[in-house]
């Protein structure tokens, strides 16, 4: 399953982050690496772009990024 | 410059950095330090802001430099690109990394990277006390063992531990260095013996020659880091390139047995070096973010009201900035005025006068009634971004501003094009990504400026009459369907690709410090001031040249002498002025003297430079159905907006200022026709913007060639779109 996937108020782990090297860099320092807990907070009123909380942090992405996480464990 | 290292006597002056992640409490920490005594500037080459300040403490001259704030040190972004190098190059005695407790894990991450630099660190645990309440607690004894670096409490937003902070920094400038190799990140061994590899590599072959430590190269060189390559190579080139080789070996050899990207194995290791860390030194009781914050937000990014609130936002603001400036616009043109007066009694008849008063002060003048609108935008935009509302705007609002190609933080300047393209352009610098802040800055001008809006009024007032509504409307709409155009054609072409990634943090709310707020609009305003101003000065004595000379008369009033036949009955209205008996023959004789200074102006204007230039481009202006008084108008234009319609005023010789329905009925009876106004008035909405602007450009981009680019390609679009307007209209049988 993807990060985009998810509703709000879902959390996952994360699997593995894809895309290009440029958006993978910079969501790994944002702190979302292997095993980072996320947790969808909520999808911005256009429906794009989506906040999670990652360790604390908001951090938004838009779908299309979120589409690149892939995650497991969802609850 | 500072002194290095091993000097045995005391460095009288030092230089301390500050570094740290982006809403870490850099900003007021570094506000709180200096004070208003700030250098703000650009760093050499890019676009990125550069703040210096410069205290004396317990007898020493500290220079404090902001550095950008960033989450890596990683060579793709110019934030990251500048820090770097000023630590590497620069040397700074003391690097203090601002540490968010609240975000220990983040902050880390580019703690060690700063860590293996090799210079001396200094941590400022910010916010602990903040971090405590949320159920964060952190072993700063512990922390400072594990890493080998000095930590100082401070809380920056109240001021707390800034002297400390201070005494600390000067300590450890003083204190002899401190190997860090044994606390630096362990990666796994493949990555490990690669590193040592390419290490003793590096030493053995260019042992000396290295510009940086030798394990750090070797590391980025595994991590294919462009900027290290290329020093190599200038340092030593031909073991230079002989590594590289190796490096790029072994980069393949890891990337086959990772299955990925050795750069972000690396990266994924680092954060695990950090998690072990982070367990060491760190106690949470609760993780979530369940602070007012988060409240705030549920409103302000609401799936209903979060819109509507954005666009109040946004109306006030636009209100404070072009409604409320207005007030001390007019008292700043009062003023003004009254010193163009003065100067006027002052100074003899003749060029010097006209120099001063319709060249410098008009010129100068035309800037400063800026300055009010420019500190309002800038306190607003401060505001916004202080408290963390902006990144909710650009959450808001990106999905829109995506389809055009652009950042949801692109909206802020487009709308303030509407008011001012001036401050609108300098709103720009809120984009991270230079591409995005580029294309923001081409596409800006089209938003129709207020200054053009006299013009609009004028043409469509004269040609259009009930319909004159509908026709601005029109224009506006255009502007705004060609920025739209020109967005997805820049991206496609010029500025392609780097459409940067949204990943973005959304802060915290937070309380504004009045004094952030101020040192914030300060600066920018008193930026504007001085390099605006001796640009404007210059171009506006240039176009004050082209349009007084040659002169064909002196200058006025006494300038019936040159016209003795064609003005007999003005003359001899004059003549029987002094001592009228009549009040109707003396309004007569007024009458007939502001008629023969229009004329006058007119005769001048047409045979100056400027009036020749227009003729000489009249043959350019033919197809879209201006002539040559049209398109001097829009020449002097270039000056600012509102001068094409007293220009225009001039050229068709009707009343001073403020009788517009004189222009309007002359432009009526010069033969222009409602097609040809229409083009002429989507030329003015899209051709080149007025000097103010340009300048601007040219600041904003840190380019010539882009502020060239933004003149030619408007220009283009403007000829383009009005020979469109006229020649289609004319084929379809309108005139």
């Amino acid at each position: 399953m993807v990060l985009s996937e998810l509703k709000a108020g879902q959390r996952a782990s994360v699997v593995r982050v894809g895309g290009s090297s440029l958006l993978r860099r910079r969501i790994l320092e944002m702190g979302v690496v292997r095993g980072a807990e996320v947790y969808v907070e909520k999808y911005a009123p256009l429906k794009d772009p989506l906040e999670m909380v990652v360790k604390g942090t908001h951090i938004s992405l838009r779908v299309e990024e979120a589409a690149q996480i892939l995650v497991d464990h969802v609850r | 410059m500072s002194g290095n290292p091993p000097t045995p006597a005391p460095p009288r002056r030092l230089t301390i950095a500050l570094a740290g992640n982006p809403n870490a409490g850099k900003t007021s920490i570094f506000n709180n330090l200096t004070g208003t005594r700030q250098k703000v500037g650009n760093w050499p080459g890019v676009t990125v802001e550069k703040k210096e300040g410069h205290i004396h403490r317990d007898g020493y001259d500290l220079t404090i430099v902001d550095l950008p704030g960033t989450y890596s040190l990683t060579p793709f972004s110019i934030e990251e690109v500048v820090a770097r190098n000023f630590v590497l190059d620069e040397r700074p005695d003391v690097v203090v990394d601002i540490i968010d407790a609240s975000n220990l894990e983040r902050s880390l991450y580019l703690a060690t990277q700063i860590r293996e630099l090799e210079c001396k660190v200094l941590f400022a645990l910010n916010m602990a006390d903040l971090a405590r309440e949320h159920g964060t607690k952190i072993d700063a004894g512990k922390l400072s063992a594990l890493l080998g670096v000095p930590v100082v409490f401070t809380v920056g937003n109240r001021g707390q531990g800034m002297d400390e902070l201070i005494e600390a920094a000067i300590r450890l400038a003083e204190s002899p260095a401190q190997p860090a190799h044994d606390r630096n990140v362990r990666y796994s061994g493949d990555i490990e013996e690669a590193i040592g590899r390419l290490e003793r590599f590096l030493t053995e072959r260019a042992e000396g020659s290295l510009p940086y430590p030798a394990r750090w190269m070797a590391a980025k060189l595994i991590e294919d880091d462009p900027i290290v390559k290329e020093r190599l190579v200038a340092a030593a080139p031909q073991s230079g390139m002989h590594a590289l080789q190796a490096a790029r070996n072994l980069r393949q050899q890891l990337a086959a047995r990772f299955d990925d990207d050795p750069q972000l194995v690396m990266t994924d290791e680092r954060y695990g070096f950090i998690a072990g860390l982070v367990r060491e030194v760190q106690s949470t009781t609760s993780r979530q973010r369940v602070d007012i914050s988060r409240n705030i937000d549920l409103v302000l990014t609401h799936r209903v009201f979060g819109f509507p609130i954005f666009i109040f936002f946004i109306w006030a603001m636009f209100q404070l900035t072009f409604t409320l400036g207005e007030y001390p616009v007019k008292w700043i043109e009062a003023g003004v005025d009254l010193v163009a007066g003065a100067a006027g009694a002052l100074l003899p008849e003749g060029v010097l006068r006209s120099l001063v008063l319709d060249g410098v002060i008009a010129g100068v003048g035309s800037v400063i009634k800026f300055m009010p609108n420019i500190l309002i935008l800038f306190f607003c935009i401060a505001l916004f971004e202080d408290t963390g509302y902006m990144a909710r705007s650009a959450f808001l609002m990106d999905k829109i501003m995506h389809l055009i190609g652009l950042h949801g933080k692109s909206f802020i300047p487009m709308l303030m094009g509407f008011g001012c393209n001036v401050p609108a352009i300098m709103a720009a610098r809120t984009l991270e990504s230079e591409k995005d802040r580029i294309l923001t800055i081409l596409i800006t001008p089209f938003m129709s400026c207020s200054a053009k809006l006299p013009v609009y009024v004028i043409l469509a007032g004269a040609f259009f009459g009930p319909q004159a509504g509908t026709v601005i409307f029109g224009l506006y709409l255009l502007g705004i369907v060609l920025s739209i155009l020109t967005g997805r054609l820049f991206r496609s072409t010029l500025l392609r690709g780097a459409d940067a990634p949204f990943v973005m943090e959304l802060p915290p709310y937070r309380m504004p410090m009045a004094k952030s707020l101020m040192i914030h609009m300060w600066d920018r305003s008193r930026m504007f001031l001085r390099r605006m101003g001796q640009v404007i000065l210059l171009g506006s004595v240039v176009i004050w040249t082209l349009s007084s000379f040659p002169q064909t008369a002196g200058f006025l009033p006494d300038d019936d002498v040159y016209h003795p036949g064609e003005n007999a009955a003005a003359e001899s209205a004059v003549g029987a002025a002094p001592g009228a008996a009549s009040p109707d023959a003396a309004s007569a004789a007024e009458a007939a003297e502001a008629a023969l200074r229009r004329r006058a102006k007119a005769e001048q204007t047409e045979s100056s430079y400027l009036g020749r230039l227009g003729r000489l481009i009249e043959p350019l202006f033919a197809p879209l159905g201006i002539d040559w008084r049209g398109g001097v108008s829009l020449l002097s234009g270039f000056v600012a907006k509102e001068i094409v319609v007293s220009t225009l005023g001039v050229l068709y010789a009707t009343g001073e200022d403020g009788e517009e329905d004189a222009l309007e009925r002359a432009l009526a009876e010069s033969g222009m026709t409602p097609l040809s106004a229409l083009s002429m008035m989507v030329f003015v909405l899209l051709y080149l913007p007025c000097l103010a602007a340009t300048t601007t450009i040219r600041r904003e981009t840190g380019s010539t060639r882009w502020m060239l680019f933004s003149l030619a390609y408007s220009t283009t679009v403007a000829w383009v779109m009005a020979f469109l307007v006229y020649q289609g209209g004319q084929l379809l049988g309108f005139n």
